[in-house]
């Protein structure tokens, strides 16, 4: 992790004046959103030149998990993307449960989507306030929409605190189904705070998009063609902004996702105004689907292994399995081999933040520096999961 | 491209790749293909060109101890769901492997990821350096023979 000019990524630019600078972008950077590094070469305001420096945060969560049994390891999982903690608890719990062929009862299936849903708005909600923010001043006082984001995602963080007890990391699923069921009254909280937040999403699209300087910042910034987008394998909103129409949920239905009806938001433009697009969309269409889980939700055991709490309860037998989840940022996939033994013998996370942050230096270079922070912004990396 | 075509395509082109569906893959399109080392970027190449894996999903490693070291890769076909592990095994002591960035730009970061944790040295690699791991780190800690409680200096 030094920087060398040599590594750099570079794209030459008809640029007449001026000897190049070499710039620190963090690792303490308020756009950031966490430790993250990029070493910009620039001449003048424009920036031809990105070298990404990760891994401040860096826990080793695979090797990790080689020490701890499929029932110790979901509630370590979710400290991997702490925004989203429910997320990745879920691609853990389903590669055991591929491996164990363990089913999950229909009510913790739904229990489990309506949980990804609203984690899915809370972490959307993160992402809009703290972007506006770092679009700050274009925005007519910077932290308008992040504090009503954020009061929005506090009553999200409350229903998730009825249901667990935790307001941010939430160990809910285990193998085999989910740790608790809702508490009496949770379904009518819940829908009541849907309701608020779908009303006011329309006022936050009247704010931002009736905004010319919003326009001016997010409208052809930061463009990712399709071609770029798979080929470096970024996912979610990322992907579906870039004109891909991919969507686990739709693609490869899991945990009962094929009972729900939902659009999938694609746009085509590519640029950050695209993405911001997209997720807008899948505010509403989470809600959709919290709806119709909550309308829908079978009764029966919420777990095929209720009170977990030894692995003996599970057996896991020798065998591997990729299994994938739509999290709020795109694909979460966890590859999980296990040798029969009480603990996994290797797991890999394919965290979505990590492949979604590699498409940067290959669209940065070109724009000015104050676009670094939008394009940042717009790619919603939480550094938890990039650095795992 | 349906799983069992991508199957036929890949028995014409390389006999010598062997070919199990994943069992646990939910919607049943995967396939898991091993191929040879030598084979590993022509593979990649026919993936994406003649199977229309465009998706760069990950790559990663696993140690076999004594058996070696097994490179991964996962690609995807998003337009028909096909979906593709590709596996090489690299045999006992060798740590080179073909680098899949000439063919996908997201290998980039993951081998670099898969040097630093296995110290895989990806012959064509434009930039193989630590990636999560400081530049003096010693040893590669997902190897097995690397211990959980190993000491390390401070944090720089």
């Amino acid at each position: 992790m030094t920087l060398d000019a040599g590594h750099t990524t570079r794209v030459e630019f008809d640029y007449s004046g001026g000897e190049r600078l070499t710039m620190n972008m963090g690792p303490q950077h308020p756009s950031a959103h966490g430790v993250f590094r990029a070493i910009l070469t620039l001449e003048g305001e424009t920036v031809v030149g990105v070298d990404a420096v990760i891994g401040y945060l860096h826990r080793c969560h695979e090797k990790l998990s080689e020490t701890l049994t499929y029932a110790q390891y979901p509630s370590i999982a979710s400290k991997t993307d702490y925004v989203a903690a429910m997320t990745s608890e879920f691609a853990y719990v389903m590669a055991a449960e591929a491996i164990g062929k363990i089913e999950v009862p229909k009510r913790a299936q739904y229990l489990r989507v309506i949980a990804a849903e609203l984690q899915r708005i809370a972490s959307h909600l993160l992402w809009l306030g703290t972007w506006c923010m770092d679009m700050g001043g274009a925005l007519g006082g910077g932290a308008t929409i992040f504090l009503y984001a954020i009061r929005e995602r506090e009553t999200i963080l409350d229903l998730f605190e009825s249901l667990v007890g935790a307001r941010l990391l939430y160990g809910f699923y285990q193998v085999g189904g989910t740790r608790y069921d809702i508490p009496a009254g949770w379904a009518d909280a819940c829908r009541k705070t849907i309701d608020v937040i779908d009303q006011r999403i329309g006022e936050y699209e009247g704010l931002l998009e009736d905004n010319p300087f919003f326009q001016a910042r997010a409208k052809d910034v930061g463009v990712i063609t399709r071609e770029l987008a798979e080929d470096v394998g970024i996912a979610g909103p990322l992907l579906r902004g870039s004109g891909v129409n991919f969507d686990l949920r739709r693609s490869a239905p899991y945990s009962s996702y094929e009972d729900f009806s939902f659009t999938v938001p694609v746009e085509t433009g590519g640029d950050c105004f695209a993405r911001y697009r997209v997720r807008m969309v899948e505010f509403r269409e989470s809600i959709k689907i919290i709806r119709q889980g909550l309308d829908k939700l079978p009764d029966g055991p919420i777990s095929s292994r209720p009170g977990l709490k030894s692995v003996a309860q599970i057996r896991i037998p020798k065998g591997e399995a990729y299994a994938r989840v739509e999290g709020p940022r795109g694909e979460v996939g966890c590859y999980l081999i296990a040798d029969g033994s009480a603990k996994p013998y290797r797991m890999k996370w394919r965290g979505a933040s990590f492949s979604n942050l590699a498409v940067l230096p290959h669209i940065i270079p070109g724009h000015k520096v104050a676009d670094v922070v939008a394009i940042m912004g717009s790619v919603d990396p939480v550094f938890g999961e990039v650095d795992r | 491209m349906t799983h069992e075509q991508a199957k036929t395509l890949i028995g014409e082109r390389f006999g010598s790749a062997e070919v199990a569906p994943v069992s646990a893959e939910a919607t049943g399109k995967g396939l898991v293909v091993t191929v040879p080392a030598a084979d590993w970027q022509s593979f990649a190449r026919f993936a994406k060109d003649t199977l229309g894996c465009r998706f760069f999903s990950f790559s990663t490693a696993v140690d076999w101890k004594e058996q070696g070291l097994e490179v991964v890769a996962k690609v995807d076909n998003l337009d028909s769901g096909l979906a593709l592990m590709m596996k090489t095994k690299l045999g006992p002591g060798v740590s080179e492997c073909p680098s899949l960035v000439p063919v996908y730009r997201g290998a980039d970061w993951m081998e670099r990821e898969c040097y630093d944790m296995f110290g895989i040295r990806f012959d064509g690699h434009p930039d193989l350096r630590r990636i999560l791991l400081a530049d003096d780190w010693v040893g590669h800690p997902l190897l097995k023979s690397y211990a959980v409680d190993t000491p390390h200096p401070p944090y720089r």
